[in-house]
């Protein structure tokens, strides 16, 4: 690789002199073992250039080091060379989710360490310890208890007081009082040498709160991460010629009128544009939901986000980014992304009622006590206690940790869900209103039948249709991996572009090409030894389709179709399901359509792919998008499902519910509690030891209970 | 009872150490890929070479 030879005598294990590397990251969709990983770590590390690589398999990445000469898409190329499909992985949008987990962590962390080492010295206090030995627990206690509560503490002392600053109240509230007041009388306590010291209660009740709030943080980074791993296949840039008729990339939003861009097959459209030169058929259904593909001659003008079917084509660009036709998109979804904005949280509606009822009732112990002639000094301690045994342990563990349960059980069947807030508004979605293009149907051209071929065509098409990004060979080799098909080995294979494929099989030609006939309708040949066979192409309905509608029904809700494509169309689809049905709508249509039924007091679940469903999903009550979708898509929805099934869908509002029964049950545990603790605490009973066990016993309890749903979901 | 004087530090002090052991655990990254990290014994190292 070096211009000058390396004398002989120096050893072949001397590196190539270091050059200045730079640090590319790509999203490997595909990685999901040890092989996969070796495979491609060793394969990069053989490339020119490639200083190191390494594979995160739970982000699906590969972090490639490389020297400045190697560009991105050789380093595609190179990956794709080795077996896998590769995207460039965008700049870590998730970067800020991280690091707020990572403080959750860190703050769990010290809670833990100072609630263990704290309960030391209490259970010792509370094993009975002469005056002295206390005072000196208690001081230690209390030089342990006050930085962790300063620490660990902030979370929620910082939420409570945004709360407060715009005069609301939640659940952050009552934690924050309860906490500060503890420790502020632990410390008077300490100080004047004092019986009772509620360190080791301030610092559990932290943990615990801790533990509910870091385990739905880790739910929503896993999501997060599983859907970026999904993102990235639109359009996000292209292929821009320049003067010397050279391609290079460029970023979607440095794309500027004028340019010309290079749009290979299967790939989509970064900026809308007029075609120059090359026929071809382009694929609107992301950005229309017409099913449909149209053949686009030059002269054309052809959207971002459509997707190019046919031949490679060159565009010249006419609006770009703010100006196509997907900002309009964009601008529709901000606004309908606004009114969900307003939802609150089940844990937040509990705390408007819990919180005063709280506070109204330690001030009442506090009152009464007065007047009952106990002094300051006691009557503080009362209420302080009334404020421990009732600060909401369980209710923040509650809410969490049965949805991190349910999402945990929807991910391993194959439905990320962003949040809890997601699972909360599926539990009470009563209409379900699905998009057609890409939902109901797969969203990819696939063989209408394979009957006409044996099973050497079979074969053979494979072993062609396997080696090409073409979407008509991905999905015709799909078709037939489905069949069990074996691919047939394929000597000398050449891919031309605009053209197919073509090759030799046991001294045969073979070849796998467009088809002959210049029609609208997708197909393509296969011709073995001069046979041609012509393969018609559709977008077949997903398999579970009518299961998945009779499943949404037992659940009591109604499924309609809202598409963009056109009535005949959509008609089809519908008496074949038995659906009401309402065609051609444009995004605005959608998200009028939803609000119309929001008005009425319906709360729709909108399953949705195109860009044209962007605002629907964004406006809807609820949505869940497909992982075939697209990016803003995906963005817009609370939950994305991956494969070809669409069962999950109705498994997701199952589990849903059945986690909102269960969140029910943990606060009803947490309320039967608190009627059986308060009297005592308000009497006067509550020792430190007593709140321990109560805070304790409550949680684990509730914790239990919501284990029980990683079975409940486990069952269809 | 001179013995808790000894013992408290002590205890405090390897508790100390562990919660340092796992801030840095975290700060250099080793939580980042927990699949990849069970994954990678299975590589056979020999083929490689």
């Amino acid at each position: 690789m070096n211009a000058i030879t390396p004398p002989p005598m120096v050893p072949p294990t001397v590196p190539v002199p270091t050059q200045p590397t730079v640090d590319s990251r790509f999203t490997v969709p595909g990685i999901h073992c040890a092989g996969c990983i070796g495979k491609i770590e060793r394969g990069l590390a053989l490339v020119p250039g490639v200083a190191s690589a390494r594979v995160n398999l739970s982000a699906k990445r590969v972090a490639v080091s490389h020297a400045a000469t190697l560009d991105g898409d050789a380093l595609i190329e190179e990956i794709r060379k080795l077996g896998f499909e590769a995207e460039r992985a965008a700049d870590n949008p998730l970067a800020r989710d991280d690091a707020e987990t990572k403080r959750l962590i860190r703050a769990l962390a010290v809670a833990g360490f100072g609630m263990m080492n704290v309960m030391l010295f209490s259970v010792s206090i509370w094993s009975g310890t002469d005056a002295v030995t206390r005072g000196m627990f208690h001081w230690i206690s209390a030089l342990i208890g006050i930085p962790v509560v300063a620490y660990s503490g902030r979370p929620f002392f910082a939420s409570a007081w945004m709360a407060l600053k715009y005069r609301r109240t939640n659940m952050d509230v009552p934690i924050s009082i309860g906490v500060i007041l503890a420790t502020a009388m632990s410390l008077y306590e300490t100080l004047t040498g004092g019986e009772h010291a509620y360190f080791d209660g301030a610092v559990m009740l932290l943990f615990f709160l801790l533990a509910g709030r870091t385990l739905d943080a880790m739910m929503r980074g896993r999501a997060r991460s599983g859907i970026a791993a999904l993102l990235g296949r639109m359009g996000r840039g292209a292929q821009v010629l320049g003067e010397d008729s050279t391609a290079r990339y460029v970023e979607a939003e440095k794309v500027r009128p004028g340019m010309v861009m290079l749009v290979a097959a299967g790939e989509a459209l970064a900026a809308d544009g007029e075609i120059v030169e090359g026929r071809t058929t382009v694929d609107a259904s992301m950005l229309t939901g017409e099913s449909d593909p149209r053949p686009a001659v030059p002269g054309d003008l052809i959207h971002a986000g459509m997707i190019n079917l046919g031949d490679p084509v060159r565009v010249r660009v006419t609006a770009a980014a703010q100006d196509t036709a997907l900002a309009d998109i964009a601008r529709l979804m901000d606004e309908a992304g606004q009114s969900r904005s307003r939802y609150v949280r089940v844990a937040d509606r509990a705390a408007r009622l819990y919180a005063p009822a709280v506070h109204t009732l330690a001030f009442l112990s506090f009152c009464g006590w007065m007047l009952a002639g106990a002094g300051v000094y006691k009557a503080l301690t009362i209420a302080t206690a009334v404020l421990i045994i009732t600060c909401p342990c369980a209710l923040g563990l509650a809410v969490p940790a049965a949805q991190v349960v349910a999402a945990g059980a929807l991910m391993r069947r194959g439905l990320l869900i962003k949040d809890g807030s997601a699972l909360e508004r599926l539990a009470e979605a009563d209409e379900v209103l699905l998009d057609k293009t890409g939902t109901l149907t797969l969203g990819e051209p696939r063989p209408i039948t394979l009957a006409m071929l044996g099973p050497r065509s079979r074969a053979i098409a494979l072993g062609l249709a396997q080696a090409s990004r073409h979407p008509l060979s991905r999905g015709l080799a799909r078709a037939l991996r489905e069949e069990g098909v074996e691919p047939a080995a394929i000597e000398g294979i050449s891919e031309q572009a605009g053209s197919g494929m073509t090759g030799r099989c046991d001294g045969a030609e073979v070849a796998l090409l467009r088809s002959m006939v210049d029609s609208a309708a997708l197909s393509a040949d296969l011709l073995i030894d001069g046979t041609r066979t012509r393969i018609a192409f559709a977008d077949p309905l997903r398999p579970d389709v009518r299961e998945t509608i009779a499943a949404l029904h037992w659940q009591a809700l109604p499924v309609a179709i809202a598409s963009g494509d056109r009535v005949e169309a959509v008609g089809a689809v519908a008496r074949q399901l038995g659906l009401f049905a309402t065609a051609a709508m444009r995004p605005a249509d959608k998200l009028a359509l939803l609000e119309r039924r929001a008005a009425v007091g319906h709360k729709v679940l909108m399953v949705g792919d195109g860009l044209n469903d962007g605002p629907a999903l964004a406006g809807a009550h609820v949505s869940i998008a497909p992982g075939g979708a697209s990016d803003v898509s995906q963005q817009a929805a609370d939950a994305v499902f991956v494969g070809e099934r669409l069962m999950p869908v109705a498994t997701a509002v199952r589990v849903a519910r059945a986690t909102m029964r269960v969140v029910r049950q943990n606060f009803a545990t947490a309320v039967i509690y608190n009627v059986l603790a308060v009297p005592l605490a308000i009497m006067g009973y509550v020792t430190p030891l007593v709140a321990a066990l109560a805070m304790s016993g409550s949680s684990l309890l509730v914790v239990g209970n919501s284990l029980r749903l990683a079975r409940a979901a486990g069952k269809d | 009872m001179t013995i808790l004087g000894f013992m408290i530090p002590l205890s405090l002090g390897m508790g100390l150490v562990a919660l340092a052991a796992f801030f840095w655990s975290m700060r250099s990254g080793q939580y980042e890929d927990m699949d990849g990290a069970a994954n990678r014994i299975l590589i056979d190292e020999d083929s490689a070479r």
